[in-house]
């Protein structure tokens, strides 16, 4: 087990060291979560007494902060291509570090990454007038990370079996458009027609978002929590599973 | 270090409806001692990749057994991985990444602590002729230093068997020359086995100990590099003179000649022990008085063997006559 830990640490440095070394990804990282406030949170403010909520960012940055986790982990599979066409996954999978280590290492990085990102976000968002519980933030932000975790195990999962750019984009797009679209991430699912909120009902992640905003009002024993956590566990199980699945795989 | 019986691969190959197998490696069966340098020899898709990715542990075989570095392939991968060091056509640093910790990240995974692997491998480095590049960027180097790099990379958990795919690939001649001389060195010094794959048969020649010739997944012939070159049925004696056909006479009566064949004024016939043959031709033909212009005797060179045993040129073995996944995948 302390072999598990200590080349978890290892893989998860040299991840972590590997961002830190591109500049350009670090700014954009943490440029968009402000631009969403900046840009497009004023867009909700005359529109916040239909939203159910007197603060309209009350409303929007726990979306945010649950699209932020969406895509920012949806997306890590394209430097696992990067880093496959270097060689540096054969040499790595020719260690004998455990093949979970080298998923959890990199999965670890990105958890921290969204973590740093949705801080960023909330304090951000507080001069344009956030007013939220302070403990629900921090479980929010908690919820966020497992959840990102778990989409970058099964994104690095995917990168690894289909080992190239041009077929994991349109997957990725093919998934996500239409995740964002029924999660009520943007506007919350209350303001649709039945048959939508229904189509919404169904779709994991709306449940995440509804979990997240009753944090944000500081209701913590709305039925949305439970469900919002109990689905971040189940993903996180499925992701750690798939993922180290994939990279057990002694083949291609 | 390494004794493999049977090995092979078989991939699934889907057209439309249809699925057909592909046998990239049919049944290989080898054997490489303590401190030996072999080579697997052969075209492009002749299956060398493939077995040493499942010498490697990175390939599951669909048949055969093999023990490498003492342990079984099949029930103690880990062990076999913590033994053996390997180095792949594709590289094993990411380009933005500094030499020096990529080097130490690897070693960690190792067990080998950070300490110990900064000290290793600042000596590799000086040992590889990479000093000063300890913070450079991969992207930012030749493509020599960066296979030294790679090769840094494999050695730096010490261990006792190197697995080199294809090392001098895409170099240019010096570059290659420089590398022959470390992978010698890691004998020499080190006491390290090495097993490389190659399709240059100068490569094989000048390296190798013993060389394994691989064809469409199996082992066609092994031997030392001599004892390969001698099956070939000797070596090719050329005498150029203006008195041709006489030469030609005297060639036949050599012991162990073939029939000499003579174009214009040169005459070419393979006998056994070209040297000392060429001894006696000589004096032969001073003494009868033939005036001789040129004369040469050649080896027969690993591509005559290849042609032998194939009854194809090397040179020509450039259409791949099993796909082989793995290496299109990394290029």
């Amino acid at each position: 087990m302390s072999t598990m830990v200590r080349d978890t640490g290892t893989v998860f440095v040299r991840a972590l060291r590997t961002s830190l070394r591109n500049p350009a990804w670090l700014v954009i990282s943490l440029m968009q979560p402000v631009l969403y406030i900046v840009l497009f949170g004023p867009l909700l403010e005359p529109i916040a007494g239909q939203l159910g909520g007197a603060n309209a960012y009350q409303v929007f940055v726990p979306g945010i902060l649950v699209q932020l986790g969406l895509f920012g982990s949806a997306f890590v599979g394209f430097s696992l291509i990067a880093e496959y066409r270097a060689g540096v996954i054969e040499s790595q999978r020719v260690s004998p570090a455990p093949r979970a280590a080298l998923l959890l290492g990199r999965v670890l990085r990105d958890v921290l990454v969204l973590a740093v990102q949705g801080v960023v976000l909330v304090l951000v968002a507080v001069p344009f007038g956030l007013d939220a519980s302070v403990g629900g933030v921090v479980l929010t932000i908690l919820l966020v990370a497992v959840l990102g975790g778990s989409l970058a195990a099964v994104s690095y999962a995917l990168a690894l079996t289909l080992k190239s750019e041009d077929a994991f984009a349109p997957l990725l797009n093919t998934v996500l458009f239409p995740v964002v679209l029924l999660s009520g991430i943007l506007l919350p699912m209350t303001l649709a027609p039945g048959w939508l909120q229904a189509v919404s009902d169904v779709v994991p992640f709306s449940h995440i978002v509804d979990g997240a905003r009753s944090l944000f009002a500081g209701d913590f024993g709305a039925p949305d929590v439970g469900w919002g956590a109990l689905f971040t566990v189940l993903l996180a199980g499925l992701g750690a599973w798939y993922g180290t699945s994939q990279f057990r795989k002694e083949s291609g | 270090m390494i004794h493999a019986r049977g090995l092979s691969r078989t991939f699934a190959k889907k057209r439309g409806r249809q699925s057909s197998e592909v046998k990239a490696v049919a049944g290989v069966d080898l054997d490489v001692e303590a401190g030996e340098i072999v080579g697997f020899l052969g075209p492009n898709g002749a299956g060398k990749t493939t077995t040493m990715r499942m010498l490697t542990t990175l390939l599951a075989p669909t048949a055969g057994t093999a023990t490498v570095a003492g342990c079984d392939l099949l029930t103690d991968p880990v062990g076999v991985r913590r033994r053996i060091g390997y180095v792949s056509q594709a590289g094993s640093t990411a380009p933005e990444n500094r030499a020096g910790e990529e080097l130490v990240s690897h070693a960690r995974l190792y067990g080998v602590s950070t300490a110990d692997a900064t000290a290793r491998g600042k000596q590799l480095f000086a040992e590889l002729d990479l000093d000063g590049l300890w913070e450079r960027q991969p992207k930012a180097m030749s493509g020599g230093q960066r296979r030294r790099l790679d090769i840094a990379m494999g050695l730096v958990h010490v261990p006792g068997l190197v697995f080199l795919d294809e090392p001098t690939t895409g170099l240019d001649p010096q570059a290659r020359a420089n590398l022959w001389e470390h992978i010698e060195a890691l004998r020499r010094d080190r006491g390290t086995t090495v097993f490389l794959t190659t399709h240059y048969l100068d490569e094989a020649d000048a390296l190798c100990d013993r060389v394994l010739v691989i064809d469409k997944g199996s082992i066609v012939a092994s031997g030392t590099p001599d004892e390969l070159k001698s099956s070939v049925g000797g070596d090719l004696l050329t005498v150029t003179s203006t008195r041709a056909a006489e030469v030609a006479g005297r060639m036949a009566g050599l012991p162990g000649a073939e029939t000499a064949r003579v174009d214009g004024d040169r005459v070419t016939c393979r006998v056994p022990a070209g040297g000392a043959a060429l001894v006696a031709l000589l004096r032969d033909l001073d003494a009868a008085g033939i005036e001789v212009t040129g004369v040469e005797s050649r080896r027969p060179s690993l591509d005559d063997v290849f042609l032998t045993v194939t009854g194809r040129s090397l040179r020509d073995g450039e259409h791949p006559a099993v796909p082989e996944p793995a290496a299109e995948a990394t290029r």
